[in-house]
C-alpha cells in the first residue's frame, strides 16, 4: 500500500511540474492548471484511501466546508483584489502547516510515543515557517486590503526585537528538546514566531507589497515542504519546493524590476520624503506642456503607432475598459496599439495583464519590457497612463537618482508623449519624473477614467 | 532516521533545481496565474492534514487536523478556480467575445 501511495504521490508531482510547464504560453495554460487540479485529486484521493485513516465523517465535512469557502472566494473576488486574495491563500497554506505539525507533534509527545532529534527539528521548523507565513500573509492582506495603514509601521529598536524573538524562537525550541516536552512551551514556540510574522510585515509600505507577496508565496511552499519532512511524505516535498522556487524567483524578478535589493526591502522603510536635488529644482521651475482631450486625440488619430502605458494609477480609476474601448476606437482608424506592461505595472506580478485580460484586450497586445523597449523608437505616440517612476529617464541619466539604474519602459524615446495623470503629484520613489518636461511630452491632467471617455469621445468624432 | 532525512533533503534540493528551471520559462504575462496556481499546490498541506486527522491518535490533534484541512482546502479549491477564472480571460483577438 505504502508503495502504491507513494506511485501515486510521483504521478501527482509530475502532473503538477508538466500544469507549470503549460504556464509557458497562454495558449495552453488553462489547460495546465486542470492537470495540477487533477494531479491533487489524485494525491487527495490516495491519502483518503491509505490504511491508516480510521474516521471519514469529520474529513469530509471539513473537505467541504473548506471547498466551499474556496470557491465562494474564487468566484467573488474582484481582479483588483488579486493581491490580497493571494496573500489569504498563503495564509490558510501556512496555517494549515502549522496545525498539522501541533497536532503531530500532541501525538509523538503520548506516554509510548518517542520524538527522536531529526523529527523534532522538522517538527519546530514546520511550525516556525507555517506561522510566519500565517500571520505575515494576514498582515499583508489586510495592508492591501487598506484594513491596517500601508505606509511602513517603524518604531525605534523594531530589528532588535525582531532578532531578540528569532532567538527566542531557537532557545524555546532547543528548550522542548532537552528540558521538556510541555505544550504550554509549544504554545509559546508558535506565539513567538506569530509575532515574528507581524513584526517583519508591518515596517514595509504598501508599493513593496508585490515582494512581500512573492516571498510569503515562496514561505507557504517551504512550509508544505517541512509539513512533508514532519510525515514523511515525498509527495509534500517535491511539491512544497516547487512552490518555494517560484516564489523566490518571482522576488528576485520583483527586487531587481524595483531596483532594490531584497534587504532593502524587507528592512528599508522605503517611501519617505526625499529632499530635491539641484536638477529636479530647475526641472521643476521649467514647467510642463498641457494639452486639451481634443488635442490629444488629434495626436493619437493620425499615428501609425501608439504604446500604452499603463500604471497602478489605470487599475485604481477603473479604467481598463475605456483603454481598451479607445484601442478599438484607434484601431478603427488604422492605428497599431500595443501595450507595455512594466514588470511593477500592478500591486502583484503581471497583474496589470489580468486587469487588460478582463477587459478583454487581447493578448498578443501585452509586451513586457524586454520585448518592446526597442519599438518605442518607431512609435507615434506613447499614452503613459498613471504610471510614472517606471518612465522616469532619471533611471538611465541621472546618477544621483534614487531610481538610477531601475529598468524602466523608454518611453522617452518615442516621437511624442501623452502623459494622463491627476497631478503633479510625484510617484511612490519621491522624485520628479523628467519625462513630463520633455519637450515631446504634452500633459493632460485629470482622472484617468474622465479622460479617456472625452479622448474616445472625440476620437470617434475626428 | 538522520539518514532517512537526509534521502528527504536531497528530494527537496533537487526538486527545488526542477522547479526554478520550470518557472524561469513562465512570462511575465502570467506571472500572476502561476502565484495563484502555485498557491493552490502549496495547499497540498491538506495531504499531512488529512494524515494527521485520519490517525485520531488523540483527541486535540484530530481537532487540529479538521482546521487544518479547512485551510488547506480553502487554498486548493480557491486557488486552482481563480487560477482557471483569470486564465479563462486571456483570449487572442480572433477569440474575443464581444
Amino acid at each position: 500500500m505504502t508503495a502504491i501511495s507513494e506511485l501515486v504521490y510521483l504521478v501527482a508531482a509530475i502532473l503538477f511540474i508538466v500544469g507549470l510547464k503549460r504556464l509557458s504560453h497562454p495558449s495552453t495554460a488553462r489547460r495546465g492548471n486542470l492537470l495540477s487540479a487533477v494531479g491533487m485529486l489524485l494525491a487527495i484521493g490516495i491519502t483518503l484511501l491509505d490504511r491508516q485513516i480510521l474516521s471519514f465523517q469529520w474529513i469530509i465535512i471539513g473537505v467541504l466546508v473548506g471547498a466551499g469557502v474556496g470557491a465562494w472566494m474564487a468566484r467573488a473576488v474582484a481582479m483588483t483584489s488579486m493581491p490580497q486574495m493571494v496573500g489569504l491563500f498563503n495564509g490558510f497554506g501556512g496555517g494549515a502547516s502549522v496545525l498539522v505539525a501541533a497536532g503531530e507533534w500532541h501525538r509523538l509527545v503520548q506516554p509510548g510515543a518517542t520524538l527522536d532529534g531529526a523529527t523534532a527539528v522538522t517538527v519546530y521548523a514546520s511550525a516556525l515557517i507555517g506561522s510566519v507565513t500565517f500571520s505575515g500573509s494576514m498582515v499583508a492582506a489586510g495592508k492591501l486590503q487598506e484594513w491596517i495603514p500601508g505606509r511602513p509601521v517603524l518604531f525605534r529598536g523594531q530589528h532588535a526585537l525582531n532578532l531578540l524573538l528569532a532567538l527566542g524562537v531557537v532557545g524555546v525550541a532547543v528548550y522542548l528538546s532537552a528540558v521538556a516536552q510541555a505544550p504550554a512551551v509549544f504554545i509559546a514556540l508558535i506565539a513567538i514566531a506569530l509575532m515574528l510574522g507581524v513584526l517583519l510585515t508591518i515596517p514595509i509600505g504598501g508599493a513593496d507589497m508585490p515582494v512581500v507577496i512573492c516571498l510569503l508565496n515562496s514561505y507557504s511552499g517551504l512550509a508544505a515542504a517541512m509539513t512533508g519532512f514532519v510525515i514523511h511524505n515525498h509527495g509534500l516535498i517535491i511539491t512544497g519546493a516547487l512552490v518555494g522556487a517560484s516564489g523566490l524567483i518571482l522576488t528576485q524578478l520583483m527586487c531587481k524590476a524595483m531596483n532594490r535589493s531584497l534587504a532593502n526591502v524587507l528592512f528599508g522603510g522605503f517611501g519617505a520624503p526625499v529632499i530635491a536635488g539641484e536638477k529636479e529644482k530647475a526641472l521643476a521651475a521649467r514647467g510642463v506642456r498641457q494639452v486639451t482631450a481634443e488635442d490629444a486625440a488629434m495626436m493619437l488619430s493620425y499615428a501609425q503607432q501608439v504604446i500604452v502605458v499603463p500604471g497602478y494609477g489605470l487599475a485604481v480609476a477603473q479604467a481598463q475598459h475605456e483603454v481598451r474601448e479607445l484601442a478599438d476606437a484607434l484601431e478603427k482608424k488604422g492605428v497599431t496599439v500595443k501595450y507595455a506592461i512594466h514588470p511593477v505595472a500592478g500591486r502583484m506580478p503581471g497583474h496589470m495583464n489580468v486587469l487588460l485580460a478582463e477587459a478583454n484586450v487581447s493578448y498578443d497586445k501585452l509586451f513586457d519590457m524586454e520585448q518592446i523597449n526597442n519599438e518605442f523608437e518607431r512609435t507615434d505616440v506613447s499614452l503613459v497612463i498613471g504610471a510614472n517612476d517606471v518612465v522616469n529617464p532619471a533611471a538611465r541619466n541621472t546618477p544621483s537618482s534614487p531610481l538610477y539604474g531601475m529598468p524602466i519602459l523608454d518611453t522617452d524615446k518615442s516621437h511624442n508623449i501623452i502623459v494622463m495623470k491627476r497631478s503633479m503629484r510625484p510617484g511612490f520613489a519621491g522624485v520628479e519624473n523628467e519625462l513630463f518636461y520633455d519637450a515631446k511630452t504634452s500633459m493632460l491632467f485629470g482622472d484617468a477614467k474622465d479622460s479617456l471617455k472625452k479622448l474616445i469621445q472625440e476620437v470617434k468624432a475626428a | 532516521m538522520l539518514e532517512e532525512l537526509v534521502i528527504l533533503l536531497v528530494i527537496f534540493v533537487l526538486a527545488m533545481f526542477v522547479g526554478f528551471e520550470v518557472i524561469t520559462k513562465v512570462p511575465p504575462i502570467l506571472h500572476t496565474p502561476l502565484m495563484s496556481g502555485s498557491n493552490a499546490i502549496s495547499g497540498i498541506t491538506i495531504v499531512g492534514s488529512v494524515v494527521v486527522t485520519g490517525m485520531g491518535a488523540t483527541r486535540l490533534a484530530a481537532v487540529l487536523g479538521i482546521v487544518a484541512i479547512v485551510f488547506a482546502m480553502v487554498n486548493v479549491v480557491g486557488g486552482y478556480l481563480v487560477t482557471d477564472r483569470m486564465l479563462g480571460m486571456f483570449h487572442k483577438k480572433d477569440e474575443v467575445k464581444r
